[in-house]
């Protein structure tokens, strides 16, 4: 066997148990994504808190692409910044793999062709095995092959981490469950990777134990997690546009409404989804059934609000309903589509030409998307409003480990002020834009349950009685209007999460949406280095007046997002009393998820140069 | 061929089954320029409604943007209605008609809301066969903007200031026979005995009824020269086929002779009695309508029932919607509730 068998030690290395990171380099196309899937799964079934995080091109076949597994027994949900073993599997990248492995960790690579350059590194251990050489001889057709060979460095793995091989197997008999005649091979392929590990080499200092610490939790993508939550709002109609990275919230919403939404007697569906011929045609069809009284949504992109963004002012004005998800991706332009970013603030803050100002709510994971999405349709009701759900690609597209989700029967949607065929009986006149209440929020009607509730619906100029006009002060007494009852949205949207330090500290950070789980874990290991930060994550625009008082009482607030111009610290300084010079930028726009690593050396290094 | 005179005055018109006059299918005054030809197509949809019988508060208007679109406000009043943006109406009709299948959507726009910034829109609502009225104001300029050519204006005709147009133009009633339309039909906005029993046989159509109305622009576009003014449509109009629509309730009780008539069942009730007043068309035969547009090119201005199927499902039909419209069901059918989202969670561990 032509195989370099390095079994240099790791030194002086603890054995870490249930804290480490796994990186796979691998190229796209070649079914990788599902071995690795797979990979995670077996270490959350052994109930260690595990994390997967997909790094993929936008392509189909042939370009890099990794995946990145935390396993962390704290339950940390972000990329550490640290690579433990990394399984190089494309020579492509390779060397950027070999660099990226962290002091004292390993390298799997395939050793059936040889890679000079491996010895690039002497602080590494280095495993070689031929695994495209070992699944040739097994398999004939050159697609099992290709398959296989991801199979079998997840049993080498599996062999070198100690993953519990039974686990595996049972996980395989799930996902095979359809189709019982590819068990075998894949199982046999995970043993050719398996035993090539223990029969020449010693397992790593990376141990996977056995814990206690996920029945309550499950791995879903939030997405799925998203689209979810429009089935338990009652959402019924969804139009949409194909884009990354928001495709599979509309595949999610199919998938469970063909399980949970179709009449059992007449086999009709109790939904309906149009893929629409733009994002223009998408969100005006959301528009169209939202008039008509029907919860509906759209999910999309950057791009997409970019097309949008004439019929979000025209729901603004007209005071349409609308749940918009805007899964971020990296921008401008078409950017980098299958990267992640935040960098649509500003634009869903203040979409569309002319004053407007929207509803702005941001999940930080996929339980939160689950829940968030739930609490968009009140909000849009509630403010007849278009409502957005910011996402990113990380959120949206990565099994995250959340808590299971839960429902409370007794919740009810609030779908707001709509005078229905009995109210309207009762009163003389109805006046679409007339605030009765004060509130600023007007009754609606739902078109055709009554005579008295008719009324026309306009993008142009009207006053409070919904009629056309011209003038000035009718004009500006309705957009007046809108204004307040945005403002006086703020309050009752989901408010900030807060935690203070353990030691008093006029120090802050604020975050929003997916950094939440790496600048919390980088605010843990900075309180070992002895800096404290009191943290406050932003849940919803416009802003709870929490957030101003919040950062009132610090001197510096440590602003962190994924965008280039500090988009949240702008909006920050628009929209509440901060001081500009209270608000530091700590900016992560590579792309890639949140680094905890990152996050915690840029801040201390502006601690310290603070003194 | 006649017109209907504005603003409509009788004094004594006669009660329909709801008890309500042509007045009460009115809305706010036109603020449109004085022999529109917009008006008179509004005073069409009145009369339509009107003789159809149907309830005001159960029809929705929807538009775009510019003077065909301000219409919907002039006619209809106890309607709701939905003045939407530019060229992206048929959207907002596919959203509304797909959760209440059960109103009546009419949608007005005009050569510049369709045939150029909404051309998408207007194909693909077409290719999803969605249900409603869709009739195109066609006047061959922007009038908003102050007499720009529109994509329908012909190859030669001039623009009131001289400019000759050179590029070819969309004809909607042809592009919309190459897309699968289901229902095709030209007019006039000056014969109302053509137009009216059109709109009430495209309101009855199961699917999309398009129906493209030559309707002159007084101001910038009804000089000699240009291929939209009266004089002109008045010189070229050629009546094909008279579609009469005969309500479900009513005997058929016109005297036709024989192989002169054609009875169209139409799925929302009522029929369609074609009547041939030219040539052998028989508007059931879509490569036939494709004959004669071709035929008459350049020549006349064929118009009338062109082309009708009503075999093809609607948009609500291919996509499974139930009897209850979607915006009528029930939260507690809706949400599936704690029980199933244990289950399910189950399916993610």
């Amino acid at each position: 066997m032509n195989v370099q068998t390095q079994t240099r030690s790791a030194g002086s290395t603890a054995v870490k148990i249930n804290d480490f990171v796994i990186k796979i380099g691998n190229v796209n196309g070649t079914g990788s994504a599902s071995a690795n899937g797979l990979l995670m799964k077996s270490i959350f079934r052994m109930g260690v808190p595990v994390v997967g995080k997909n790094m993929f091109p936008s392509n189909i076949q042939g370009l890099p692409t990794w995946y990145e597994i935390r396993v962390s027994k704290d339950g940390w949900t972000a990329r550490s910044g640290d690579v433990d073993l990394m399984v190089a599997m494309n020579l492509e990248s390779y060397e950027q793999d070999l660099k990226a492995v962290s002091p004292g960790g390993a390298l799997l690579y395939d050793s059936t062709w040889p890679r000079p350059k491996l010895h690039g590194r002497e602080d590494i251990t280095v495993i070689g095995v031929p695994l495209a050489k070992m699944t040739n001889s097994e398999f004939a057709n050159a697609r099992t092959r290709v398959l296989m060979k991801n199979m079998a460095y997840v049993g080498a793995v599996a062999a070198l981490t100690g993953i519990d091989m039974a686990v595996i197997q049972s996980l395989v008999e799930d996902t095979f469950k359809a189709k019982p005649k590819l068990i075998e091979p894949n199982m046999n392929a995970l043993m050719l990777g398996h035993d090539y590990i223990t029969q020449n080499y010693e397992a790593l200092p990376l141990r996977v134990e056995p814990m206690d610490e996920t029945k309550d939790c499950i791995l879903i993508e939030g997405n799925d997690a998203a689209a979810l939550g429009c089935v338990y709002a009652g959402a019924t109609f969804g139009a949409w546009y194909p884009i990354t990275p928001s495709t599979s919230l509309m595949d999610g919403f199919k998938n469970h409404c063909q399980k949970l939404r179709v009449d059992p007697e007449s086999g009709k569906n109790n939904y309906c989804i149009i893929q629409a011929e733009d994002e223009l045609s998408a969100i005006g069809m959301v528009i169209g059934a939202n008039w008509n009284g029907a919860r509906s949504f759209t999910p999309t992109s950057g791009p997409g609000i970019s097309l949008m963004s004439e019929f979000i002012g025209f729901a603004y004005y007209a005071e349409v309903p609308a749940v918009i998800f805007d899964i971020q991706r990296v921008g401008p332009s078409t950017g980098m589509p299958t990267r992640t970013q935040q960098g649509d603030i500003l634009l869903a803050a203040y979409a569309s030409h002319g004053d407007t100002k929207h509803i702005v709510l941001f999940p930080a994971d996929p339980k939160e998307c689950f829940e968030l999405s739930v609490d968009a349709f009140d909000a849009a009701e509630r403010y007849q409003t278009p409502v957005f759900v910011l996402s990113d690609l990380d959120i949206g597209m990565n099994e995250w480990m959340v808590p299971r989700f839960e429902w409370d029967d007794s919740r009810q949607p609030d779908r707001g002020k709509v005078l229905h065929a009995d109210d309207l009986e009762k009163i003389e006149k109805f006046y679409r834009y007339f605030d009765h209440d004060g509130d600023g929020i007007p009754y609606r009607t739902i078109p055709g349950e009554h005579p008295k509730g008719a009324y026309f619906t306009r993008g142009s100029g009207h006053n409070k009685f919904g009629g056309y006009t011209e003038d000035s002060a009718a004009y500006q007494e309705v957009l007046d209007r809108i204004l307040q009852k945005w403002k006086k949205a703020a309050d009752h949207l989901p408010g900030p999460v807060i935690q203070k330090a353990a030691e008093p500290t006029r120090r802050a950070i604020l975050t929003v949406g997916g950094c939440d789980a790496a600048v919390r874990e980088a605010i843990a290991r900075m309180a070992l280095e002895g800096l404290h930060f009191n943290y406050l994550r932003v849940k919803a625009f416009p802003f709870h007046s929490g957030i101003e008082a919040f950062i009132a009482e610090h001197d510096t607030v440590f602003v962190v997002e994924q965008n280039r111009d500090g988009q949240l610290r702008q909006l920050l300084i628009n929209e509440t009393a901060a001081e500009k010079k209270q608000l530091v930028s700590i900016l992560d726009y590579s792309g890639m998820p949140a680094d905890t690593g990152l996050i915690a050396r840029m801040i201390t290094s502006h601690c310290q140069a603070e003194g | 061929m006649t017109s209907i005179k504005k603003p409509l005055v009788d004094k004594h018109l006669r009660k329909n089954r709801h008890g309500l006059t042509q007045r009460d299918y009115e809305g706010v005054a036109s603020t449109l320029c004085a022999g529109c030809g917009h008006d008179s197509i509004t005073a069409a949809f009145v009369r339509a409604f009107h003789e159809l019988d149907l309830e005001p508060h159960r029809a929705a208007k929807v538009s775009g943007i510019g003077c065909s679109s301000k219409t919907t406000a002039y006619f209809l009043g106890q309607s709701s209605g939905i003045n939407t943006v530019h060229g992206r109406m048929p959207s907002v009709a596919t959203g509304a008609a797909a959760v209440n299948p059960d109103l009546h959507y009419i949608g007005v726009s005009g050569d510049g809301d369709s045939l150029s910034i909404g051309l998408g829109q207007f194909a693909h609502a077409i290719r999803r066969n969605l249900n409603m009225l869709y009739v195109i104001e066609n006047n061959g300029v922007y009038g908003l903007t102050k007499g720009q050519f529109s994509a329908s204006a012909d190859i030669g005709t001039r623009a009131k200031y001289g400019e000759v147009n050179e590029q070819t133009p969309i004809d909607p009633v042809r592009l919309a026979l190459t897309l699968g339309a289901t229902f095709v039909a030209r007019s006039f906005s000056g014969d109302k005995e053509q137009l009216v029993p059109l709109i009430k046989a495209g309101l009855m159509h199961r699917g999309f009824a398009v129906i493209d109305v030559v309707s002159p622009c007084v101001t910038f576009n009804d000089h000699a020269g240009s291929t939209k003014s009266y004089a002109h449509t008045y010189k070229y109009y050629h009546p094909v086929i008279h579609a009469d629509f005969v309500p479900e309730e009513k005997e058929i009780t016109a005297d036709y002779a024989d192989g002169e008539a054609i009875t169209i069942p139409m799925h929302n009730g009522g029929d369609v009695i074609l009547r041939k007043t030219d040539t052998s068309h028989d508007p059931r035969d879509r490569d036939a309508a494709f004959d004669l547009l071709k035929n008459l090119e350049g020549s006349e201005i064929p118009t009338g029932l062109i082309y009708i199927d009503e075999s093809r499902p609607e948009m609500g039909e291919m996509n499974h919607l139930p009897d209850t419209p979607l915006n009528a069901i029930n939260h507690s059918k809706l949400c599936p509730g704690s029980a199933t989202l244990k289950q399910l969670m189950d399916g993610y561990a």
